[in-house]
Parts: structure tokens; C-alpha cells; sequence
């Protein structure tokens, strides 16, 4: 394993994007920064830019306007990814399902890796999430060698 | 004439936890002026709301907006009880004003918190952040879910603040109230928090009003305007004033919700040593009836206005909500034009916007 792909995946950046959630799975995945749950121990960074970034964090439902600004996002972040949809209705539209604006889940514009259930999703959920998209990163890295 | 150029803030910005977008003109390094695009948290959940039965529009309008979702809760729960109308147990009364101030408490320390990471205040931001999970402690304790409580029904409540959970609904309490106030010390005190905040992004009494604002963005002009003066669940049995700051800039919003935080604080303390004896919820019978009420109640952002239309079947025929930071998205209009570039997050953030409440 070269120094680059052991970086990635003992110290993940993440981009986070809120497609239309109600602010619940985000302040959560906020919290995961913060001195209880301290993700940074395991060498998460939080980052802005999509361009940075190996773990792309979801929230939300995929609505009509934002279909696109994702699917560019998800353009911008470099291979290999990671996607990880935060939330029940990141999942699959869950409470939201009959809107007429709403789409339904991410795995409806992007490949989706691994979900993360739970309305709001708990921080301890988000960090398994995350830890299982890991290992599923660094057996993406050993494919491709 | 100097260059314009215009910047796109936004839909995704690290500044922002929520997709709108501002195209901001800049003239070198002032801006000109401010367009913003909504749209991208639309979900359609009023409509959606007509589709359901009334019961479950409870799970959806929490929904609305995850930060106040108590509030919304007991909105679309009181304005649904009006058609009957319900009597509510004082007990039930008093259990809704008490979450609602919690909510309240983790909803301005988070923002105290943004407020301080918009300055470059990481490790503020932290503390802000790691008093605030006490507060969600309590939730969890209290209703049992940390984000989304899902503890109203029409009628009442779900579940109940025993003794031993008020005892400790106390200690923790007190103990938030001395840690918020060591470090709103620094907020107010510090000399870079106040050369980024004072006398930027100033909206007058009169423009306030005529924008038609709402909570601590109106209260931080020096309008003395609150819902929660309509006395509604058990606001009018509590000692309540609503906090007024003159100044209009970003400093005297921070400062209005950096009281209230307190204020939210003595109000739980007191609703929790009045807190009545008696029944947590009553039998509501048959559908809502053919009729249409508002209700109005005081959300951490501002007023919250709902609206609901009865026809006798299971469905509601029409609900109406306005949201605070719809109100409030408009006087950045005012404010924005001719501050720095590097003002413009922490003025954002001074109205508290909460995208997906005005979307819905
Ligand atoms: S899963 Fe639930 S809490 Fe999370 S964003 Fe969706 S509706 Fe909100």
C-alpha cells in the first residue's frame, strides 16, 4: 500500500451535502466533530471543498432542483470514492416519500455505497457508517491494483 | 469605475450547512448587491400534508425543519386541536412549554456556536457544541429521541417528566447556565468578536418592520414582538419579557440570542417547579371538523404561523405554514449591500437562516 492510499483511508476527508433534509442528520453529523463523539480521532476533517474530498456524506431526499447539483458534486470529487447516504430519507425518500418535489433516495441519481438508517441517524450510526465505508475504500484500492 | 464582479455563494458552501445560493455582485471588495435563489430544499410538504391523514402530518411537519422541529410540532398539533377545539390538561400545557424552551436552548447554543466558528473560533465552537449535548441528554431522557422528538399527539403528549427526571432536568440545568455563561463572557468581551459584529449588517427599526422580520432578527432592531405575548400553552402563567436589544447590527442579534438562552433557561426552571399534577393527554373523537383556525407561536428563529382548514374526513383540506427565516431572508437584502467580503458569512448567519424550514 502506497503512502497515498494509506493517507485515504487512516485519514478520510469528508464533504458533506445537504440535498433537501430537514437539518436533523446534519446538525448530527455536526455533532460527530464535536468534543463527545470527536470523529477527528480517527482522522476525519470535515472539508468544503468537493475537489479535497474521499467520502462523500449525503443527507436528504434527491429533489427535482438539486438532482443536478449533486450529480456534479459527485463528478467533482475524485476517484476512488465513497458515498454514503445519511438518514432514512437519504435512503429512500422515508417520511418524505409522497412529496411531489422529492425524487426519493441518492441511490436515484448517484451509486450509493453504504446507508445509514435512522431519522435522525445517531452520531454513533454516522460513525459506523463511515467506518465501514473504509474498509470498503481500502478493498476498492486493492481491486484496482 | 471599479470592476464588478459576481460570486456565487453557495449551494454548497462550507459556511452553510444548507443548499441556497446567493449571487453576490462585489465592486473590489464591497458588495453591491445580493440575489438569492431558493428552491433547492423545496420538498413539497404542504401538499404532502394534504395527502395524509391528520395524525401523520405530525411526523411529517416535524420534518419541516429538524433544528426546531418541537416547535413545529406543537404548531401543527395546537392548530389541528383548535378545530375541535381540544381542552388540554395544564400538565400537558406545561410539558409543551418546557420542551419548547429546551429546544430553544440547544437551538441558540448551536447557533452561538456557528457564530463562533464563522469568526475562526474553532475551539468556542467546540465548547458551544459540547454544552449542548447536555441539553440533547435531557431530550433523550425526557422524550426519548435526541433531534426529532416525535412526543406530541393531538390531545397531549406521549410521555411524561417524572420526578427523578425533573431533579435532574435541574442539576443539568444549572450546569449549562454556568458554562454558557463563561463563555458568552468571551463573546462579549473579546475585541475581534466585537470588530467583526458591531455596526455590521445594520437593519433599522423602521426597515425591520417594513421587511416584516421576525424574532431575534426584529427583537435585535428594538421591536419589542413576540409570539409567545399571545400567552399561548403556558407562557401566560410563566414570567416572561421578551429580550430587546437597539443596536440592529450582527452584535446586538448575538446579544438578543445570547440572553434568551438564559431567559429559556429561568423559563424551564420555573415551568419545572410550577409543573401541575394531572392527565398527560385526553381522548380526541372523530375526524377534524369543517372549520379553519391559525396559531401562532415563537420558533428560536422567529414566528412561526400555522394554518389549517378542517372538512370533516381524516384529511386536512388545506395547512399553511410560514416560517421565520422566510421573513428574515429579505432584510439581507438591506444588510448585505456595501459590507466586506469577508463580513458576508458572519451577517448570513446573524439571521439564523434555516433553509429547509422556508422551503419545506
Ligand atoms: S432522515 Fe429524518 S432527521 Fe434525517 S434529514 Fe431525513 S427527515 Fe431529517
Amino acid at each position: 500500500m502506497g503512502l497515498i492510499e494509506k493517507s485515504r483511508i487512516k485519514s478520510p476527508w469528508i464533504l458533506h451535502f445537504d440535498n433537501s433534509s430537514c437539518n436533523g442528520c446534519d446538525i448530527e453529523i455536526l455533532a460527530c466533530l464535536t468534543p463527545l463523539y470527536d470523529v477527528e480521532r480517527f482522522g476525519m476533517v470535515n472539508m468544503g471543498n468537493p475537489k479535497h474530498a474521499d467520502v462523500l456524506l449525503i443527507t436528504g431526499p434527491v429533489n427535482r432542483r438539486t438532482a443536478r447539483v449533486l450529480k456534479n458534486l459527485y463528478a467533482q470529487v475524485p476517484d476512488p470514492k465513497i458515498v454514503i447516504a445519511v438518514g432514512t430519507c437519504a435512503s429512500s425518500g422515508g417520511v418524505f416519500h409522497n412529496c411531489y418535489n422529492v425524487l426519493g433516495g441518492v441511490d436515484k441519481v448517484i451509486p450509493v455505497d453504504v446507508y445509514i438508517p435512522g431519522c435522525a441517524a445517531r452520531p454513533e450510526a454516522i460513525i459506523d457508517g463511515v467506518v465501514l465505508a473504509l474498509q470498503k475504500l481500502a478493498s476498492l484500492r486493492g481491486d484496482k491494483k | 469605475m471599479a470592476a464588478r464582479t459576481t460570486v456565487p455563494f453557495g449551494p454548497q458552501h462550507p459556511v452553510l450547512p444548507e443548499p441556497i445560493q446567493l449571487k453576490i455582485t462585489y465592486e473590489d471588495e464591497k458588495v453591491v448587491e445580493v440575489v438569492p435563489a431558493i428552491g433547492y430544499g423545496h420538498r413539497g410538504i404542504e401538499k404532502a400534508c394534504e395527502l395524509n391523514e391528520y395524525t401523520k402530518n405530525i411526523y411529517l411537519c416535524e420534518r419541516i425543519c429538524g433544528i426546531c422541529s418541537y416547535i413545529h410540532s406543537v404548531s401543527v398539533v395546537e392548530v389541528t386541536e383548535k378545530l375541535w377545539p381540544v381542552e388540554l390538561p395544564p400538565r400537558v400545557k406545561y410539558l409543551r412549554t418546557i420542551w419548547a424552551e429546551m429546544s430553544r436552548t440547544h437551538s441558540h447554543l448551536l447557533w452561538l456556536g456557528l457564530l463562533a466558528d464563522a469568526f475562526g473560533f474553532e475551539s468556542m465552537f467546540l465548547q458551544f457544541w459540547r454544552i449542548r449535548e447536555r441539553v440533547l441528554d435531557l431530550l433523550e431522557m425526557t422524550t426519548g429521541q435526541r433531534v426529532i422528538q416525535s412526543v406530541n399527539v393531538v390531545g397531549g403528549v406521549r410521555r411524561d417528566i417524572s420526578p427523578e427526571q425533573k431533579k435532574t432536568c435541574i442539576e443539568t440545568l444549572n450546569t449549562v447556565r454556568k458554562e454558557s455563561e463563561a463563555l458568552i463572557k468571551v463573546l462579549t468581551k473579546d475585541y475581534t468578536v466585537k470588530s467583526r459584529t458591531i455596526g455590521k449588517g445594520v437593519l433599522t427599526k423602521e426597515q425591520a418592520l417594513q421587511l416584516g422580520c421576525a424574532g431575534p432578527t426584529l427583537r435585535g432592531s428594538g421591536v419589542r414582538e413576540d409570539a409567545r405575548l399571545t400567552k399561548y400553552d403556558a407562557y401566560g402563567e410563566l414570567n416572561y419579557e421578551p429580550v430587546v436589544e437597539e443596536a440592529g447590527d450582527s452584535y446586538a442579534r448575538a446579544l438578543v440570542r445570547a440572553r434568551e438562552l438564559f431567559q429559556a433557561i429561568d423559563l424551564q426552571l420555573e415551568a419545572l417547579a410550577k409543573l401541575p399534577e394531572g392527565e398527560i393527554a385526553v381522548r380526541v373523537r372523530g375526524n377534524p371538523p369543517a372549520n379553519e383556525d391559525v396559531m401562532r407561536t415563537e420558533a428560536p428563529r422567529g414566528e412561526l404561523f400555522y394554518y389549517a382548514k378542517g372538512n370533516g374526513t381524516r384529511n386536512l383540506e388545506r395547512l399553511k405554514v410560514r416560517t421565520p427565516t422566510f421573513a428574515n431572508i429579505p432584510s439581507l437584502l438591506v444588510m448585505l449591500p456595501g459590507c466586506e467580503l469577508a463580513d458576508v458569512p458572519v451577517i448570513v448567519l446573524s439571521i439564523d437562516p434555516c433553509i429547509s424550514c422556508t422551503e419545506r
